[in-house]
């Protein structure tokens, strides 16, 4: 299909018979999670497997001839279940192996492939169970999801742009090109309720008609791709997974607001995700779905993708049009806003990733099907990216209004190693911290809102008791005081007068001064910044404040870390009647700090102590804990 | 040629030479790339990825060459967390210390890699200019944390003997 009077319909039903033969579909994952699981010497293995057996076929194979059918392997995006690395799934049985390895393969094309087996060492086991789930949609991780954002990540092949369009792939570029006028588009998108999921929330369909109404000979559609917020990864995941349906909804975005031109400003750190969009935006313009007269329609588009050089604020949108100008990424006051006059003067639209993910199945389906899913104004799905103290670490994509305990709980199968959960930090560095209180809090924007915290871009980091909701803040503060442009004074000196303190308190050297006036800056911050960055960087500090106020105290008044974290309050000490006088602390010790006879107990001169915990890890009797002395005897029985 | 060159002219002329072939390479990015302002960002990208770094004089031809103000162009070298005026190692190693790093404890993998590095307070690249250390602030593989990149290679759920591994491989294959 190289000329551009290309009917798509007659391609998709092309592929779509041609994938018909395709008796079974091995979908090994290749997102990053699993590629560093060994993920690419599996896939090897099972393409030579299932050679071996004489039933390989791929697309190229299925489309030569009517009568070829076989099985399929191929490598997906990130499938969502990085802690199960490296997993497959097997379609149309529904099946999901995980923690396979290459030597697997064997065992797999002859059980499973060729007698329908289910391999029971490789199924899924829930957590104090020893039954064995193979199936997809029983296994709690995926039960618990709906998928629009994610629907192709994870089962099409991601460099074959033939896939993408057997899965209807650019049949809503088509649609929008050939039987919707530019207003029906935005209308469709209005409809549909779906706002921005970069953070703002603010509703896609009306950024577009706001640039639509601007009279300019050049607009731009700007993609933002510079996924910075610590703790997110969905848009890596898509960029690497699904490129196409960038490319497409970008393409309609163009189509409906008068722009030719797009942008992809991504993140230099994603190298994977810009060769999979370098790769595929060659695919789509060799086939005529981008450059001039796409599908004969006489609308022109092309993308170019920039890539970033590392800095926070260019997710912000006016630094991000001025770095792509080649300038210092530095936010400007708006308005005029971007969509009045954006990238170079002109009318700029800038979706998000995710966005921009769901605007081909709105487009597809229409505003209703895509408004059904979700919860009030909040529509469709929201992407998590899950880590953290939880159990199940990966990307999960559920509906508006899905309630954090099912969250944590369910599809994250709770806290790691049975501890308690004590807080989860949602929306990264521009976010808050919610507690125990909030878990039948649904997860949708206005629900959120009431509580001082954000969807943002949808990063869940999980903390449990370990974690020091002090130290945490001053992590935060810190990332938020080095990404700070230096534009405005207030974020500029603000957020460094904030880390400074943080740094007080978490050395043990805090007053309650000093907790008064965090308290202070931190509302300064948050009313006189200009951007985004300093307008939401108190918020994690406002939020751990407000919940965990004991904990500050802690800190400030008993000189103590509850959580046993922070480095100033840690001390260690030797349990006399476990110490066999080995000696192997003493040697090992950087500070020298440890002492005594051979054969004898030891001891810690706590003075000279770096509090390091080398000596933990290193005794062979478990005779080192941390705090003061020796537990007590229950205490040790409660702790197993 | 009959007289013979003075050893400094020869020097002289030598370094003149480097110095051209400098440029060319220079030369060659920035014409890839095109004049445009907007190509600022790239073409530092590709220099840095040629030389390790962003040398004085190479911003200065570069300033002229774009008639850009060198002011403008050391503001972007200097913003962008990615450009490093000084040279770096020959691999770079970049520890997550992202919020999921982070709270799995990516401090002790930072601390017990510059301990194996043998890197002084301060120091980012190691003597023989092997490698450099560097933290970022999320590569995305959160649900492998603690995790860095090496160079382009990602490697997840890490510990200080997992980290010493991966780095005496590489310092042996350098030894060759």
């Amino acid at each position: 299909m190289s000329t551009a009077k290309v009917d798509m319909n007659s391609v998709h039903k092309d592929y779509c018979q041609a994938l018909k033969r395709e008796k079974i579909r091995v979908a090994v994952c290749a997102g990053l999670g699993c590629i560093v699981n060994g993920a690419l010497k599996l896939y090897d293995a099972l393409e030579a497997e299932i050679k071996a057996k004489g039933i390989y076929a791929d697309l190229s194979y299925l489309l030569e001839d009517e009568s070829n059918s076989g099985c399929s392997v191929v490598k997906t995006g990130c499938q969502g279940f990085c802690e199960a690395g490296a997993l497959i799934r097997i379609e149309p049985a529904g099946l999901v192996y995980i923690h396979v390895k290459p030597e697997d393969a064997a065992e797999i094309a002859e059980r499973t492939l060729l007698k329908g087996e289910i391999i029971e060492r490789l199924a899924y086991k829930a957590p104090y169970s020893d039954k064995a789930v193979a199936e997809r949609n029983e296994i709690p991780f995926f039960s618990g999801q709906k998928q629009i954002v994610l629907r192709n990540c994870g089962i099409i092949d991601p460099s074959d742009i033939r896939d993408y369009i057997a899965h209807d792939g650019y049949l809503a570029l088509q649609k929008a090109l050939k039987e919707m006028s530019r207003d029906q588009v935005i209308a469709t998108v209005i409809d549909s309720g779906l706002k921005g999921r970069g953070g703002a929330g603010f509703p896609a369909g009306r950024k577009w008609a706001f640039a639509k109404a601007e009279e300019s000979d050049t607009k731009y559609m700007v993609c933002n791709a510079d996924e910075g917020d610590p703790g997110a990864f969905m848009d890596r995941s898509v960029l690497e997974g699904d490129p196409h349906s960038i490319i497409e909804a970008m393409a309609i975005a163009g189509y409906a607001i008068g722009a030719s031109h797009g942008y992809i400003y991504v993140r230099a750190e994603y190298p994977l995700a810009v060769a999979r969009l370098k790769h595929a935006l060659k695919e789509a313009r060799d086939n005529g779905l981008l450059g001039n007269d796409i599908l004969g329609s006489g609308f022109d588009f092309d993308i170019k993708i920039k890539e970033g050089a590392g800095a926070f604020v260019c997710g912000e949108e006016s630094a991000l049009l001025a770095s792509i100008e080649g300038k210092r990424g530095m936010p400007r006051p708006k308005p005029p806003f971007p969509a009045q006059k954006g990238l170079w003067g002109y009318p700029t639209v800038i979706n998000n990733v995710e966005t921009l993910a769901s605007v081909p199945l709105v487009i597809l389906r229409g505003a209703e099907w895509f408004s059904s899913c979700g919860v009030g104004r909040s529509t469709g799905t929201k992407t998590f990216a899950l880590s953290g103290k939880v159990r199940n670490t990966g990307l999960v994509e559920v509906p508006m209004g899905t309630t954090l305990r099912d969250m944590i709980f369910k599809i994250g199968g709770g806290i790691r190693d049975d501890k308690r959960f004590k807080a989860v930090q949602i929306g990264g560095p521009s976010g808050g911290c919610l507690t125990e209180e909030h878990l039948d809090l649904t997860l949708d924007y206005d629900s959120l809102a009431k509580v001082g915290a954000i969807i943002g871009s949808g990063g869940l980091v999980v903390m449990d008791e370990d974690t020091c909701m002090v130290e945490m803040a001053r992590f935060f503060m810190h990332f938020t005081q080095s990404e700070s442009c230096g534009k405005c004074v207030p974020c500029r000196e603000g957020t460094k007068r904030m880390l400074e303190i943080l740094e007080k308190i978490v050395a043990g050297k805090g007053t309650m001064e000093d907790l008064e006036l965090l308290d202070e800056v931190a509302r300064m911050v948050k009313d006189a910044s200009l951007c985004g960055l300093g307008k939401t960087a108190p918020n994690p500090v406002l939020t751990m404040i407000k919940y965990f106020r004991d904990e500050y105290l802690a800190h400030v008044v008993d000189k103590r870390c509850p959580a046993g974290q922070c480095q100033a309050f840690k001390s260690y000490y030797i349990d006399p009647e476990l110490c066999k006088g080995c000696g192997k602390c003493s040697r090992g010790c950087p500070a020298g700090a440890i002492s005594g006879k051979p054969r004898e107990a030891y001891g810690i001169d706590t003075e000279a102590c770096l509090k390091c915990g080398a000596c933990v890890e290193m005794c062979p009797f478990g005779a080192i804990g941390k705090g003061d002395g020796p537990k007590s005897k229950e205490d040790n029985e409660r702790n197993g | 040629m009959s007289t013979v060159m003075d050893a400094d002219a020869l020097a002289e002329a030598r370094e003149l030479n480097g110095t051209l072939h400098k440029f060319r390479q220079v030369n060659e990015i920035i014409d890839r790339h095109g004049k445009d302002p907007s190509n600022l960002i790239a073409i530092l990208q590709e220099v840095q990825e040629e030389y390790r770094y962003l040398p004085e004089e190479i911003m200065t031809y570069i300033s002229t060459v774009m008639e850009i103000h060198p002011s403008s162009v050391y503001g972007v070298a200097t913003f962008y967390a990615q450009f490093s005026l000084e040279p770096k190692g020959k691999h770079i190693i970049k520890v997550c210390d992202g919020t999921a790093c982070h709270v799995r404890n990516s401090q002790w993998i930072i601390d017990s890699l510059r301990e194996h590095l043998r890197l002084k307070q301060g120091e980012h690249t190691t003597k023989d200019m092997i490698f450099t250390l560097e933290t970022v602030a999320c590569i995305g593989a959160c649900a492998l944390a603690p995790a860095m990149m090496l160079d382009e290679e990602i490697y997840g759920q890490l510990t200080p003997d997992k980290i010493k591994e991966i780095v005496d491989k590489i310092a042996a294959e350098e030894e060759k």
